[in-house]
């Protein structure tokens, strides 16, 4: 089955670049071991949510607004697409995330198809 | 009922998870696995009558159901492929053969649909619905009854589950090793909820509540059978049983609540006791102590006293102690409080009492106040006690308690 993890960070906390994930020890260990098992099938880190634009139309007008549309503690920092046998195998992986461990969370989403 | 409609009924007590737990495996789909054993239950009226009850209820009735599972498939015009699939899944099982008296897989399918149904990733009054149905074979509007809730949503309740079980992949098997100890808990915890629910039965009384106490000691008496090296699930069975044995006498004839020192003990259900002190003996041999070992050994203290003077208190002190380990919570410390005010004297059960004060984790709580008011009580400190029971008496929900509680209100104020 394939999966979207939703790597949730709080909203204030360390902004890592793609960059310096590659060489953050947590990071390096788990990509090492996730990554070499062939199951991630894409993802992304993204920036902050901040930088968000969110989008609505009513009627013609298109409405812009500055950030996320809801405000909460976490945000969604990145994704990863993930093809594995089933629940339990995504929730291991996410129990492994740096991001799960350190205080933010992974929500793990069924692809629909 | 006649001598046919009483097996097809033991059948279904017996045998309902096991078909749905099978046909699940096989078709791979929870709803026809469902109505495919409805129908098999039915088919058994008429069949059984004229035929005989077979040798092996269990094994015609998964043959039937499956057979019918074939049928609908193909039917519904299936995909070969699919419908080759059931028919070798079928055929791995292998004949019907009523002298084969092992029936391993078929109880293996039990422990994976327990465990499916009992997924952490389902909401926890889910797994409980999911169990009651699936499992234990009661309908949905009995589990919403059971359970207080409108008929619509219990149902709503088990169609999401079913849903998310098939949407977010959650895996029909008993989970592998490294995953076992953490899920069984998570299993065992389902079952003990449910007792619980029958037991307190927290807003008014209704039968069929009590009810859910005789499904949970079913569910755990097959948990004890299908997980032999489990000695939590054992400790479970023994935990139930001696809970249960005290069951009749817990509230008299009027419905009034009476106490544990009050309770007749002569009308405690012998049998139940001993099956419940011999399991957790049982258990305790395999040196591996867990939370439900540990209640059910201070239930066994409570229900072998001859007598409430008789009850070890210290020893029942010791051991809330002990629970104290696996489960850090503040109602195991109100509980060690008890004990230790009956084994020392209320004044030391009063200055642990302090202490949980202190801390607020009860402050709605309303078995602190009761407690605190029961020990000064037993000091003669009665205006305090008055005070306490009144406080609880704020906070308390059941009706039966709270009878209870003005009752003891109105003793402390006519002292």
């Amino acid at each position: 089955m394939k999966y979207v993890m939703f790597i949730c960070t709080p909203v204030g906390g360390a902004e890592l670049s793609p960059e310096e994930i590659a060489e953050h020890p947590d990071f390096t260990s788990y990509i090492d071991e996730v990554r070499s098992s062939g199951v991630v099938k894409g993802g992304a880190r993204l920036r902050p949510s901040t930088d968000a634009t969110t989008v609505r139309v009513q009627g013609d007008e298109v409405l812009l607004s500055d950030g996320p549309f809801v405000e909460s503690k976490e945000y969604v920092a990145g994704f990863d697409i993930i093809e594995v046998a089933d629940l339990d195998e995504a929730i291991a992986l996410a129990s492994k995330h740096p991001a799960a461990l350190g205080g933010g969370s992974v929500e793990v989403r069924p692809v629909w198809e | 009922m006649n001598d046919v409609e009483e097996a097809v009924a033991a059948a279904f007590r017996e045998e309902w998870g096991q078909v749905v737990a099978t046909l699940i495996r096989v078709t791979g789909d929870w709803d026809l696995a469902e109505e495919c054993a409805q129908d098999a239950f039915a088919q058994a009226l008429d069949r059984w009558r004229r035929d005989g009850v077979p040798r092996r209820p269990g094994a015609w009735l998964t043959t039937t159901a499956r057979n019918r599972a074939l049928d609908v498939l193909r039917r519904e015009a299936v995909g070969a492929a699919k419908l080759r699939e059931v028919a070798v899944l079928a055929r791995d099982d292998g004949p019907y053969d009523p002298d084969d008296e092992d029936d391993s897989g078929v109880t293996d399918d039990r422990l994976r649909l327990i465990f499916t149904c009992c997924h952490p990733a389902l909401p926890m009054e889910a797994r409980v619905a999911l169990t009651l149905r699936t499992l234990a074979g009661l309908t949905t509007p009995e589990i919403a009854r059971a359970f207080l809730v409108p008929e619509a949503t219990m149902a709503q309740r088990v169609v999401r589950a079913k849903r998310k079980i098939r949407n977010a992949g959650i895996p029909y098997r008993v989970p592998p090793a490294h995953l076992l100890p953490e899920r069984t808990t998570g299993v065992l915890g389902v079952v003990y909820l449910l007792f619980n629910e029958g037991y307190a039965a927290t807003s008014g009384a209704d039968l069929v509540r009590t009810n859910l106490c005789a499904e949970a000691i079913r569910l755990a008496r097959v948990l004890a059978r299908l997980m032999p090296d489990e000695p939590e699930a054992l400790g479970l069975l023994a935990l139930l049983l001696l809970h249960d044995a005290r069951r009749g006498t817990r509230v008299d004839a009027a419905g009034e609540l009476v106490t544990l020192e009050d309770q007749d003990r002569t009308a405690w259900d012998r049998a139940a006791i001993d099956e419940g002190a011999a399991l957790l003996e049982t258990a305790l041999r395999r040196g591996r102590p867990g939370p439900y070992q540990i209640q059910a050994a201070i239930a066994a203290c409570h229900t072998t006293a001859a007598t409430s003077e008789e009850t070890d208190w210290a020893d029942i002190a010791a051991l809330y102690g002990e629970l104290r380990r696996f489960v850090p919570s503040a109602v195991v410390e109100l509980n060690r409080a008890v004990a230790v005010g009956m084994a020392e004297g209320p004044e030391t059960g009063l200055a642990l009492l302090a202490e949980l004060e202190k801390a607020g984790d009860l402050a709605e709580y309303h078995l602190l106040p009761a407690t605190r008011a029961d020990l000064l009580r037993r000091m003669g400190r009665t205006a305090e006690a008055a005070e306490a029971y009144a406080r609880a008496l704020e906070l308390v929900e059941n009706d039966a308690e709270r009878r209870f509680l003005e009752k003891r209100l109105a003793e402390c104020r006519s002292v």
